[in-house]
């Protein structure tokens, strides 16, 4: 138990913690869009590896940090345009699509990293994101070292949160977001394109998985490797249905798994005697103890996987 | 632009679809080739020589088909119920962990047919456990299976590197974590000799027809489909939704457990956490390009062996990632789904 306590009373689980988060934040942000949207965007997991991949790529062949990780927006986008084009105006099924752009987007990632990187006994490394310390902020004892000194695109995560809530809640943009959601009639009722707006929420939401997948290459890690995204692109969407489709609620989800994450990492260190793999089983189960116990209560978009066809009802 | 459903859907259109598919994604994937700086023809030919250019080709690439048969038919079954099972993969290593565990003691001594048939139970009773547990949690609670059966593919491999580092470690393997191996006498027969192909091939192509049967003959064929079009319709029509689908989870998690234990006892003989090359996931393709039809299924598993045996053959021969089958692969799936869409609707302008 002291153990327990001791773990966490230090100030660098607390900053594993942001920075275990901040990934699976733009995920579980970029799957919200999609199915406050009415898409459930399965492509997410496979989505994530090629931003990594290519957030990563940019940055080896010699452009910024950031340029990398705009690339990888862009490419999130392109895999997103493709989800959409399959799922709103053909309105295929969306569990189907999503899992063949995974299968895509992973498969065109580790083929393109094999055919235009040299790799030898070890991935070749890149120099990534640096924390910067806020000024002012960081020097306050103990949140300064756990809050304020993250990797930048943490911060940006952060902001996000707000951001997209405040879309989502206080724009006429993000009204007729979630009315296409739940009954794409009434959009269309009021002159608006139920089609334009899925389309654009996907590709968006796309774009910010892709950012969760390169926050892993380019500041997490410093290298790319096949399977590294290890199923957080699912546990992001499992993230979704426990935050009853609320950023806020998102972000302590997020927040909750990343500190379970950490805890059990430094836990695997002092315990002896439990082998490793049940502590890399509990993430997993845990999401889904945590599906189960908010199932009954979840309010899922009402049009949520229905596609929309003019004039059909 | 607006999309209707056909009044009637040919045959033909259906059966068509698949083959458009494919051409489809090879097509397209032949960019990704020439961006390697190899011709695509080169790089085709290569691979169909790789596949079958050869007695020991064929025999390989039956071989990687005969698992992903009931993968595949894993999948069909279950998506014709609507039962969204993506967690072939890990029911698969179930399967194969119960194989080696039943065929390395508990069965030794029994006689062939009945430990082989202990062994199939066995396995298939792992597979669908892990199975039932989302479904049940569906019927239960209303949890998306998509989620759990994914979410369980890596608990599953976690619990398989538990148990080859643990109580089913091979104390004979130099350290290496690999399970026991099944008893020499119980590894299934070759097909051809000197190869790798075995009788799990005829068991795997035997079991697509008896579920062929189960589906087009059987009360419970009808009412897989029945729940799969329209659960409220079913269930008013006296179907009983929630056991129907326990049964199909049963069915499809036993058969993907079924695949693990021909892969065990078939040519590898023991367990790794790299005992599958994806053989659930590839399952889920499979099924689609087979539009869920057992037939379909035996067909599709040897085109998409063909892709993976014949990639292997051809990176090593020009140099293009073999990772490209994975990309046809993807590809094929996502051209099906548009192939099948415009085979059952019609765009009107």
């Amino acid at each position: 138990m002291t153990v327990a306590l001791d773990i966490l009373m230090t100030a660098s689980l607390w900053e594993a913690v942001l920075r275990i988060a901040t990934p699976l934040i733009f995920g579980v942000l970029g799957a919200l869009i999609c199915e406050r949207a009415g898409v459930l965007n399965l492509g997410i997991e496979g989505i994530m590896t090629l931003g990594a991949m290519v957030g990563w790529l940019t940055v080896y062949w010699g452009g910024d940090l950031w340029l990398g990780m705009a690339v990888a927006v862009l490419v999130g986008m392109m895999m997103g345009w493709l989800h959409a084009m399959l799922t709103v105006p053909l309105g295929l099924s969306q569990h189907v699509s999503g899992l063949g752009i995974t299968l895509l987007a992973s498969a065109l990632a580790y083929y393109l990293y094999r055919l235009w990187v040299e790799v030898g006994d070890l991935p070749p490394t890149i120099v990534p994101f640096q924390p910067l310390a806020v000024p002012g902020l960081s020097s306050i004892p103990f949140l300064g070292e756990a809050v304020f000194t993250q990797m930048p695109p943490t911060y940006v995560a952060l902001i996000l949160v707000v951001l997209v809530a405040w879309f989502l809640n206080r724009t006429p943009a993000g009204l007729a977001l979630r009315m296409t959601g739940e009954n794409p009639h009434a959009v269309e009722a009021q002159g608006l394109n139920p089609h334009r707006i899925r389309i654009w929420a996907v590709m968006v939401g796309s774009g910010l998985m892709a950012l969760g997948g390169a926050f892993l290459t380019t500041a997490a890690f410093n290298s790319f490797f096949p399977t590294m995204v290890q199923g957080r692109g699912w546990i992001c969407i499992a993230l979704v249905v426990f935050a009853s489709w609320r950023p806020g609620k998102a972000l302590i989800g997020a927040l909750l798994f990343a500190l379970f994450d950490a805890f059990q990492l430094r836990l695997q260190t002092v315990v002896e005697g439990v082998p490793y793999q049940l502590f890399l089983m509990a993430p997993y189960v845990l999401s889904i103890v945590a599906l189960v116990l908010v199932a009954r209560r979840a309010r899922v978009p009402e049009a949520l996987m229905q596609p929309y066809r003019r004039g059909e009802r | 632009m607006r999309i209707e459903r056909r009044e009637e859907v040919s045959v033909t259109a259906l059966i068509l679809a698949p083959f458009g598919a494919v051409l489809g994604a090879l097509v397209l994937c032949a960019g990704l080739i020439a961006m390697a700086g190899v011709s695509p023809w080169v790089a085709y030919g290569e691979m169909l020589r790789g596949a079958f250019g050869s007695r020991l080709a064929v025999t390989e690439t039956l071989t990687r088909a005969s698992p992903l048969i009931l993968t595949g038919l894993a999948a069909a079954v279950a998506f014709r119920a609507r039962l969204w099972n993506i967690g072939g993969e890990g029911q698969f290593y179930m399967g194969a962990l119960a194989a080696a565990a039943l065929g390395h003691s508990v069965v030794v001594g029994l006689p062939l047919p009945a430990a082989w048939a202990v062994i199939a139970l066995g396995a298939m009773a792992a597979g669908a456990v892990l199975l039932l547990i989302p479904a049940l949690l569906r019927l239960r609670f209303g949890v998306d299976e998509v989620v759990t059966t994914l979410l369980l593919n890596f608990v599953a491999l976690l619990f398989v590197g538990l148990m080859v580092e643990g109580v089913l470690k091979d104390p004979m393997a130099f350290g290496w974590p690999q399970s026991v191996p099944v008893a020499a006498g119980l590894r299934l027969p070759d097909l051809v000799p000197r190869s790798r192909l075995h009788v799990g091939l005829v068991l795997a192509v035997i079991v697509a027809g008896i579920i062929w049967l189960v589906q087009a003959r059987t009360v419970f064929g009808a009412q897989t489909r029945a729940a799969g079009l329209n659960p409220g319709a079913a269930a008013f029509a006296g179907v009983p939704i929630t056991a129907t689908l326990a049964k199909v989870a049963i069915l499809s998690g036993g058969l993907a457990g079924l695949a693990g234990a021909i892969e065990v006892l078939g040519p590898v003989g023991y367990v790794t956490t790299t005992l599958s090359p994806g053989f659930g996931y590839a399952g889920i393709v499979v099924a689609m390009l087979a539009a869920l039809h057992p037939a379909g299924v035996v067909a599709a598993s040897v085109f998409v062996a063909t892709i993976f045996v014949g990639a292997d053959a051809m990176s090593r021969a020009t140099g293009v990632p073999s990772f490209i089958a994975d990309v046809i692969m993807a590809v094929a799936l996502l051209a099906m789904l548009v192939a099948l869409l415009f085979a059952t609707y019609r765009v009107r302008t």
